[in-house]
């Protein structure tokens, strides 16, 4: 009888080969393309696998499909893992704790987290790494190095800057004759008389959310003339100004602002917004794209951008940077790491993620650039050059900055509620001076 | 050799792999956050995993928010489960009432929202209460009814949030209660009968203290998935708006993983352990004195 070999037999013995060649260990150099494009003294890195961990962003999905030209150059593997913010803050958190991450490289949020990782040491200072004079680290803007430069230590390199600014319909303040508000006074009198509450417009919308609101509302405090703490450590969120500044925002959210405003965070209040049922809005620059991108917005061409109004101290925005790139210090791959965060940074990828995939980022040489800036709207632009002296914080600086917005987005909640603020914001006070001790 | 060692320690063998499970994933965990919530350990503060005596708990003390966290877990369990309950023995007692047809589509059906993943019922019902674009008050303004703002107020957000846990938790209720109502002796309800007893008498006075042992497991058992609630609040509130919706768990999880204070966490969780197991130890012995 004729006994045909069946074809599983086959499988498993490629397979059993397959595994075997896996098992066997192979000299990194002996995996790069054996093409011959480049010598291997080119790639000294190749075979190379870095594992880069970062959040659900416009950067990464601008990255993303240059990373085969980093790959091909240097034949270095790149793995791109994203999460939402608040499950990528976990996740590091959690492998970092434990001790046997095998992260290389990752996105840091440097004003939420820089502080604490850096206390524990799980950031590896990258100024020797970005030293080469070719990288022109100078070129980098001071204040988005500022902000990701913790007690002396370059933790990240900033690849995304943000600024707040006012976003407004065009057609409602002409409509109602009214000209862009330049001032928070015009700002609250042009969100009162844009209020019809019957039609479901609303004048303003905003951040409501406990946590979420504080990076926002940063600008209506320093625009009143307030901060978080004061020079001796001593915290001020019921200072007069302060008191002015939440009674501001609370009143303009409880009485122009649309229902439920308490839980929305920016993708709800963008939505109210890109649905044309607000007429002013104060956010991120970042997010214009939810605002002024026709496909995600019914008001696209209807929307104009502004430079924050100013209160009694002027117009004082944040401009900070919002993400970096930074490599875990006890990462296997350093160099190669390296390698990965001064392309991934440098003029000529910034000049694409900046210029064609519109993630602001933090080289000047690329805002000079037309093609750097062909990607905004001209009043974006415009706005957001105007936004270059903001300061460099959008939140308290401490260590326990999410409690610290707790803290204080609790009281801006219990305003914006229509409660007793000035006892909240002296209840807030106490507890976030017991934090700013806590931390001397 | 090997044989005569194992017939000799089958009773400690046989167990054995039960046992190491046990210690490992149950009280191994246990013991290290009781350990946990008597040290420092804290991210932000940069502490180590070291011993401060009680200092976590007398902290807790004068915490308001955790306090503020007891009542919303204290007022949340109570609202969900009396309302559970009563509904959930109602229903069971209509299913029971009489045979009909259909009577097990039926049952399948109310038994539906059991089955579904309570982040994917938190996101359902999130999209549902929104104040402005949700079903629930388009269709409560059509009919010209005030549109309250629900998780997005307050005073609303307990009660709302409650409304979901119903509506997903009261056929798990229904089920305990008829498989008891079936497991039920027929001869006290003949008797009843005979004797001229109402439907309310024979109810108040035969069924439902006859049906009291299964009605205070399936108490217990939402007792306990009540205030250990997690998804459905994390998923639609976050404990917000401000804090009038952070129970217990809620808090927990925030000064773990968002504040890394571990110790202060653990602290935490050792109360909620004290204060589940205490009000189940409560509930099992009052159950075996109602038995006798």
């Amino acid at each position: 009888m004729h006994v045909k070999k069946p074809w599983y037999v086959l499988v498993t013995v490629v397979m059993l080969v397959a595994m075997l060649a896996g098992c066997t260990p192979v000299a990194p150099a002996a995996q790069a393309p054996a093409g011959g494009e480049a010598a291997a003294g080119d790639m000294p890195y190749a075979g190379t696998t870095l594992r880069l961990v970062g959040a659900n962003h416009p950067w990464q999905v601008a990255i993303t499909p240059l990373l085969a030209e980093f790959e091909a150059a240097t034949g270095i593997k790149v793995n791109f893992e994203a999460y939402g913010e608040d499950q990528l803050n976990q996740r590091l958190t959690t492998e970092f704790t434990a001790g046997s991450s095998d992260i290389d490289v990752f996105m840091q949020r440097p004003l939420q987290e820089a502080r604490v990782m850096q206390m524990n040491g799980w950031y590896e200072d990258l100024a020797a790494c970005v030293s080469d004079p070719d990288y022109d680290f100078e070129d980098l803007a001071d204040g988005a190095v500022g902000t990701t430069t913790v007690n002396g230590v370059l933790t990240g390199i900033p690849i995304v800057t943000e600024q707040e600014v006012l976003y407004y319909r065009k057609d409602l303040l002409e409509a109602a004759g009214l000209s862009v508000p330049t001032t928070l006074d015009e700002l609250k009198a042009a969100a009162e008389a844009l209020t019809d509450k019957d039609n479901e417009m609303y004048g303003f919308v905003a951040r409501g959310q406990r946590s979420p609101l504080v990076t926002q509302f940063s600008s209506f405090l320093y625009s009143m003339g307030g901060d978080w703490f004061d020079e001796n450590r001593q915290a001020t969120i019921n200072t007069p100004e302060a008191l002015a500044a939440i009674d501001l925002y609370a009143t303009m959210l409880r009485e122009y602002g649309p229902p439920g405003v308490l839980n929305m965070s920016w993708p709800q209040a963008v939505a109210i917004f890109a649905q044309g049922n607000a007429a002013l809005y104060t956010d991120a620059s970042s997010i214009y794209a939810n605002v002024l991108d026709p496909e995600l917005s019914t008001v696209a061409d209807k929307t104009g951008v502004a430079v924050f109004p100013a209160g009694p101290a002027g117009s004082i925005m944040y401009n900070v940077t919002s993400w970096g790139l930074a490599m875990y210090s006890g990462s296997q791959n350093k160099d190669a790491a390296c390698e990965f965060i001064k392309w991934a940074t440098s003029k000529e990828i910034v000049l694409k993620t900046q210029g064609e995939g519109a993630v602001p980022g933090a080289r000047e040489s690329v805002w000079a650039d037309p093609a750097g800036a062909a990607a905004f709207p001209a009043d974006w632009v415009e706005a957001v050059a105007a936004s270059a002296n903001g300061r460099g914080y959008d939140r308290p600086l401490v260590t326990a900055v999410t409690e610290a917005r707790d803290i204080i987005g609790g009281a801006v909640n219990v305003a914006i509620e229509g409660g007793d603020f000035t006892a909240a914001a002296n209840e807030a006070n106490a507890q976030f001076q017991a934090l700013l001790d806590s931390e001397q | 050799m090997i044989t005569r060692f194992i017939d000799r320690h089958q009773r400690w063998l046989f167990p054995a792999p039960a046992v190491i499970f046990v210690v490992l994933m149950m009280v191994f965990p246990l013991g290290y956050t009781l350990w946990n919530s008597f040290s420092g350990w804290s991210l932000t503060a940069g502490r180590p995993n070291t011993f401060i005596g009680p200092q976590n708990y007398i902290a807790l003390m004068t915490d308001g928010r955790f306090w503020n966290a007891v009542w919303n877990t204290l007022y949340f369990t109570a609202l969900a489960m009396s309302v559970e309950l009563v509904l959930g023995v109602a229903i069971a007692l209509l299913l029971d009432a009489k045979d009909y047809r259909g009577k097990r589509v039926v049952t399948s059906i109310l038994l539906l929202p059991m089955m579904a993943t309570p982040v994917a019922v938190a996101m359902v019902w999130l999209l549902m209460f929104e104040p402005t674009a949700g079903v629930i008050n388009f269709v409560l303004g059509e009919v010209g009814l005030p549109k309250p703002l629900w998780i997005a107020g307050s005073n609303s957000v307990i009660p709302s949030l409650v409304l979901v846990d119903v509506w997903e938790w009261t056929p798990l209720i229904t089920l305990i209660v008829l498989a008891g109502l079936a497991g039920l002796p027929s001869e006290p309800f003949e008797a009843a009968r005979v004797d001229g007893a109402s439907y309310w008498q024979i109810l108040g006075r035969v069924t439902l203290p006859m049906l009291l042992p299964t009605i205070s497991v399936a108490g217990l058992l939402r007792f306990i998935d009540c205030i250990k609630t997690f998804d459905i609040i994390y998923g639609m509130t976050g404990g917000g708006p401000g804090f009038s919706s952070e129970t217990l768990n809620i808090y927990t999880y925030n000064q773990a993983f968002y504040y890394f204070n571990f110790g202060y966490a653990s602290a935490l969780l050792v109360i909620f352990f004290t204060i589940v197991t205490g009000i189940s130890l409560l509930v099992t012995y009052s159950r075996r004195r109602l038995e006798v």
